[in-house]
């Protein structure tokens, strides 16, 4: 009971809070890595290290994304509010990481990258998270959801799945041996997706059970 | 036994050191121009036939980006966690089909062998390269001196097993001891060193403290760091990455730009020291070594002997 109205009070008090502020925290990572650029403290490799840390934010923020529903189902505490802001920014993040990749790293060689386009499995399922975040990006704003109807567009949406998968599988598959962290993200997605899909299996045997029981 | 400063190390060994030491470095404009940002040109012209005359990537480079996973999986790992590791005293354990088998110390190691500069490009599998002045001798060196019996046809290497010291090995990310290998005629090869040292000074320990391997027309995983036995054996031996995955890492691990990597292309590599617009060049048949070692796999399939 008094979580309830912990959460209500929460839902109250974040009523008043805009979203654009997580634009500009979201901005934050950004403006680190430039510095780092400016103060040439990324390393020995930095554009390795650039292409890695833009990678592993736009990973953070699709985690981030994909918490929000689970959230509001283990607290009622309700985010939903910000999280057109959190998708986009992890756009934003995987695309200066592709960007990073075709100018800095493989510096327009587009025989190579033409070549890893479709030949290597960690650059395919790369773009193939890439590809599933463009469409959620373009209709990222209210008159999409009008235009396509609340219930399309929440279709569409659920691309987001495809990239937070094919994104923690490409981290996962571009290191050797078997690190901590791209583990960790791949588990991170699995466990949120795995709750989903539990929640709504659980949902639709108990509507069965329900319709069984109003018969 | 500590070493003073001014006492001689591991690349200090008679006849005088041929390198340009590190207080010759850093006393000035003299000794080195700046070709580069975070890349050095040395001044004088590289003693040894077998040293490049591309820019050399700094020191800091060279001991801040490190693969050395028996201190962690990070670059950065080696340099912050190998800094405990004890290099003295130190042994080898040379045996199998030698003449003279037996525990060296380091010192009986490196003794009557000629400590040299040699500049080389190193090519990590990871497609990034640098260029780095080791101080060494030739491992033929070692070889004859213990006397390689007929039936020897591969050298078998390990290093240091020592999980108090070396926090990564408490982990299960290889199978630890590392193992390397070398066909003996690629051990013998005279571009094939041990390294005591770079830019003259003791080998720092993230780099393989204080005997490592280099083989330049490799991978770089084949040179195998910090090395405690030798064994010169029949039978190709099992290396780390082939028994990690035989599919992505072969035995030779020749540099080739034809052979891919199974998830990444081989073609090119990026040379580090160049800051963020240091662009991409061409990987060069077995690193730019063509001439000195192509030879030694006449008749080979390399896509299948890779």
């Amino acid at each position: 009971m008094s979580a309830q109205v912990s959460s209500q009070s929460i839902n109250q008090v974040l009523r008043r809070v805009p979203a654009w502020p997580v634009y500009l925290l979201g901005a934050v990572p950004l403006a680190l890595i430039v510095l780092q650029v400016v103060m040439g403290e990324l390393g020995a490799d930095p554009v390795k290290t650039l292409e890695r840390a833009l990678g592993e934010w736009g990973l953070k923020f699709i985690v981030a994304g994909l918490c929000i529903t689970p959230l509001r189902w283990a607290t009622g505490v309700s985010l939903i509010k910000y999280r057109r802001a959190i998708g986009l920014l992890a756009f934003f993040y995987v695309a200066l990481h592709l960007t990073t990749w075709v100018v800095l790293d493989l510096q327009f060689r587009w025989a190579e990258i033409g070549a890893d386009l479709i030949k290597r499995p960690y650059i395919i399922v790369g773009m193939i998270g890439f590809t599933a975040l463009l469409p959620l990006a373009v209709t990222s704003n209210n008159l999409s959801v009008r235009r396509m109807g609340a219930a399309v567009w929440q279709k569409l949406h659920k691309l987001t799945y495809v990239a937070a998968l094919a994104g923690a599988i490409h981290y996962m598959m571009l290191v050797k041996a078997w690190p901590l962290e791209p583990m960790l993200y791949l588990g991170a997605v699995i466990g949120l997706l795995a709750w989903r899909a539990g929640r709504s299996w659980r949902r639709s045997q108990g509507s069965v059970v329900t319709a069984q029981t109003a018969k | 036994m500590k070493r003073d400063a001014g006492k001689l190390g591991w690349s200090d060994v008679t006849p005088k050191p041929l390198w340009l030491n590190r207080r010759a470095l850093m006393a000035g404009a003299g000794a080195l121009a700046v070709a580069a940002p975070g890349l050095l040109r040395a001044q004088v012209k590289p003693l040894s036939p077998y040293s490049t005359d591309a820019l050399m990537n700094t020191l800091e480079d060279i001991t801040s980006y490190n693969n050395y996973y028996e201190f962690g999986y990070g670059k950065e790992d080696p340099k912050a966690y190998a800094q405990g590791l004890t290099v003295d005293p130190w042994s080898i354990v040379i045996d199998g089909l030698v003449d003279k088998p037996g525990t060296y110390d380091l010192a009986d190691v490196i003794k009557g062998q000629t400590i040299e500069e040699r500049i080389y490009r190193f090519r990590c599998v990871e497609a990034w390269s640098m260029v780095v002045p080791w101080n060494g001798f030739e491992l033929a060196g070692l070889l004859n001196r213990v006397g390689v019996q007929p039936g020897a046809k591969y050298v078998y290497f390990e290093t240091l097993v020592r999980p108090e010291e070396m926090p990564g090995q408490t982990g299960a990310s290889l199978e630890w001891p590392y193992r390397e290998g070398l066909r003996l005629d690629e051990a013998m090869h005279p571009l094939t060193i041990l390294a005591t040292g770079l830019y003259g000074e003791d080998m720092p320990k993230q780099n393989g403290a204080p005997i490592r391997l280099v083989v330049p027309w490799k991978y770089g995983f084949k040179s195998i760091k910090s090395i405690v036995k030798i064994s010169l054996v029949a039978e190709m031996p099992q290396t780390t990455w082939n028994m990690q995955n035989p599919r992505e890492y072969g035995f030779y691990s020749n540099v080739n730009p034809e052979v891919d990597h199974p998830r990444w292309s081989q073609a090119s590599e990026r040379p580090l020291g160049g800051g963020l617009f240091g662009g991409r060049v061409d990987t060069l048949m077995y690193n730019g070594y063509a001439d000195q070692v192509a030879s030694l796999y006449a008749g080979q399939d390399l896509s299948v002997d890779f």
